[in-house]
């Protein structure tokens, strides 16, 4: 029985997410020497902690939904309409319980937004890019429309112990969405890759038809997945907008491409079937990362952009490099020299026992 | 006919019609399966075979009919994938069986998964089942093949033994399969009748559906053959030789085209 043979790179697609972790390991590093004011006090790590986690919240969810070979343009209005429903609900029930019951009123309209987009896909067969980028313009529209076209500000809201426990500072320095986000992390990647319902979103991915015939209910899957995706899309709407202290009328706005830019960057495959939590997380920092890292450089603001196009390029090539096989066919082409003296990492066929055949 | 004889069969169709709209897939099919029988089921495309197929596994209804299973009158009503599942009936199609990208020990649980309290996955129970299951019921032998393998490394027939491993693993009476060898090459086809054969030697029963008639009277008991939504013929083995039987299919298809012509 022998091992099959992969080249010398191949042990960084074992670890789930582990070649993104180097990457934003490395850009760190590149950071902390180019920028080391900046870099090497703790405070620009703990504004990271601050403004990455909405985006990586719905990175998360996306994660799913792009697993499942669908996806959501429509999260970033939940931004705006769950923080619109947060911060009317706090103005409108009274404390102590007015703003617990205005936080599940915001997971709940996310969750309404989600339902109605997994209906369209599941049940009337809309494409979802179609449904959710008409459900993107007509929540977010929506929002401005209830919110009378204006901000709100949420009076009062930094005392309250709702903001304590989703953006207070523990130890007085740590932001707490980032344990919140964190720990959302944790409870989807089991989610994903250790329960019934991560099977299916990746079995419905993987192949609708061999989902159906092996029993899986597609049409519930994506329900169910489109209205997740709408909670916890909510949920980074809450973060924002207690953190904020404000209701902004365009809120969420800017978050639709960078929040899909983090989780392809970390590995999550387009065609479906396949999804890294893991590398999402580590994708948002990244992505939450480059815009002060590149301007404390002192190369000036304007190379930002350029800078994250090359940034994510290289992640994305690394990661297809590394996955299964990719690196194999990758590694044929090279001289022998450059894989250690080992041979081309051709896979063996198994031999079937035979019983009386021809 | 009288019921008491249906427990000798593992499946018995009466009289299963089929109707999309206005155009009739089905006609008065009445089909038994006896118990550790192979039927080759023969016949050309848009013969109805895929149509019986699916209403066999639960895909969609008939229009009208009965279907009984081990003796057992099915409720066609209310029968779906599931309740073909639980009544022994598998299915291995010929690229629809397994998820491409998932790891081998998703792929035999898939629809059946092991579960912990809340819906989590045993993982560890899943694995040492699906080990057993590639090493003694379909003979996987090692060469860097394992559970944790993605179904994207094994070839064609492989995969079609994978198929038929977890059906049997499953306690499948009735193990269906739908065009296993198609776009096989020789010595992958030559898997799957071993697969095949694994099936008769564990006292299952096996419809078998092909293209190429030698495949199917290498491994059949019995033909059925099938054209326009109707059964015209069931043929045992003993009965025709190979040559017999494709002068039969040739003439036959013949016969039908000289009638169209009329």
């Amino acid at each position: 029985m022998k091992p099959r043979k992969s080249s010398p790179l191949s042990f960084l697609g074992k670890i789930e997410g582990l070649p993104i972790a180097i990457v934003l390991l490395v850009l760190y590093i590149v950071f902390i020497i180019t920028a080391p004011l900046v870099f090497q006090g703790y405070r620009i790590y703990m504004s990271f902690l601050q403004t990455v986690p909405p985006l990586l919240v719905c990175g998360l969810g996306l994660t799913f939904v792009i697993t499942a070979g669908e996806i959501d343009l429509s999260f970033s209005a939940v931004m705006a309409f769950s923080g619109f429903i947060f911060a009317w609900g706090y103005k409108t029930f009274p404390a102590p319980w007015g703003p617990w019951f205005s936080v599940l009123l915001a997971l709940a309209s996310g969750g309404l937004v989600g339902y109605i987009n997994g209906l369209l896909v599941a049940k009337l067969r809309v494409p979802s890019i179609m449904a959710t980028l008409a459900a993107q313009f007509f929540w977010s529209g929506l929002s401005v429309l209830l919110a009378g076209g204006k901000s709100w500000s949420i009076e009062g809201i930094t005392t309250n112990i709702v903001h304590t426990v989703f953006v207070g500072r523990l130890f007085g320095i740590v932001p707490a969405q980032a344990f919140w986000a964190l720990g959302l992390a944790i409870v989807l990647w089991f989610i994903l890759n250790r329960h019934k319902f991560g099977e299916e979103v990746m079995f419905v991915g993987d192949n609708e038809d061999v989902a159906r015939v092996m029993g899986i209910n597609v049409e519930a899957t994506k329900i169910k997945l489109f209205t997740m995706m709408g909670v916890i899309a909510a949920f980074g709407a809450l973060l924002l907008t207690i953190e904020m202290n404000t209701y902004f009328d365009t809120q969420g706005a800017g978050f639709l491409l960078p929040t899909m830019a983090a989780v392809f960057i970390g590995g999550t495959s387009i065609a479906g079937g396949a999804g890294s939590i893991v590398g999402s997380f580590f994708g948002a920092y990244i992505i939450g990362s480059l815009d002060a890292g590149v301007v404390a450089t002192g190369i000036g603001g304007y190379w930002t952009q350029l800078v994250s196009g090359l940034v994510m390029t290289a992640s994305v090539v690394l990661n297809i490099l590394i996955s299964e096989g990719s690196i194999a066919r990758f590694a044929a082409r090279l001289p022998r020299w450059a894989t250690f003296g080992r041979s081309s990492p051709d896979v063996e066929t198994p031999k079937i026992m035979k019983k009386g055949g021809r | 006919m009288v019921d008491n004889t249906t427990e000798s069969y593992a499946l018995r169709m009466v009289n299963i019609e089929k109707y999309f709209g206005l155009v009739c897939a089905l006609r008065n099919i009445n089909l038994e399966v006896g118990r550790n029988e192979i039927i080759g089921l023969i016949g050309d495309n848009g013969a109805g075979k895929s149509t019986m197929v699916k209403i066999l596994t639960g895909v969609y209804p008939p229009t009208s009919g009965e279907l009984y299973v081990a003796g057992r009158k099915v409720d066609l009503r209310t029968y779906n994938v599931k309740k073909a599942h639980e009544h022994g009936i598998e299915t291995v199609y010929q690229d629809r069986s397994l998820g491409e990208k998932q790891v081998l020990w998703r792929n035999f649980f898939i629809g059946r998964e092991i579960t912990l309290p809340f819906g989590f996955l045993n993982v560890k129970k899943e694995k040492e089942i699906s080990s057993e299951i590639m090493v003694n019921t379909i003979g996987f032998r090692g060469k860097g093949i394992t559970v944790d393998s993605n179904v994207s490394l094994l070839s064609g027939g492989e995969r079609q033994g994978v198929a038929i491993g977890r059906a049997m693993y499953f306690q499948a009476e009735l193990i269906i399969l739908d065009e296993p060898t198609t776009a096989l090459s020789l010595k992958e086809v030559q898997k799957v009748i071993a697969f095949v054969q694994k099936i008769k030697e564990g006292g299952k029963s096996c419809i078998y559906i092909s293209h190429d008639i030698e495949d199917v009277y290498e491994i059949s008991d019995r033909f059925v053959i099938m054209d326009r939504g109707e059964i015209v013929a069931s043929i045992a083995k003993k009965d025709i030789t190979l040559k017999a039987l494709d002068e039969f299919l040739l003439e036959y298809s013949h016969g039908m085209k000289d009638k169209e012509e009329k």
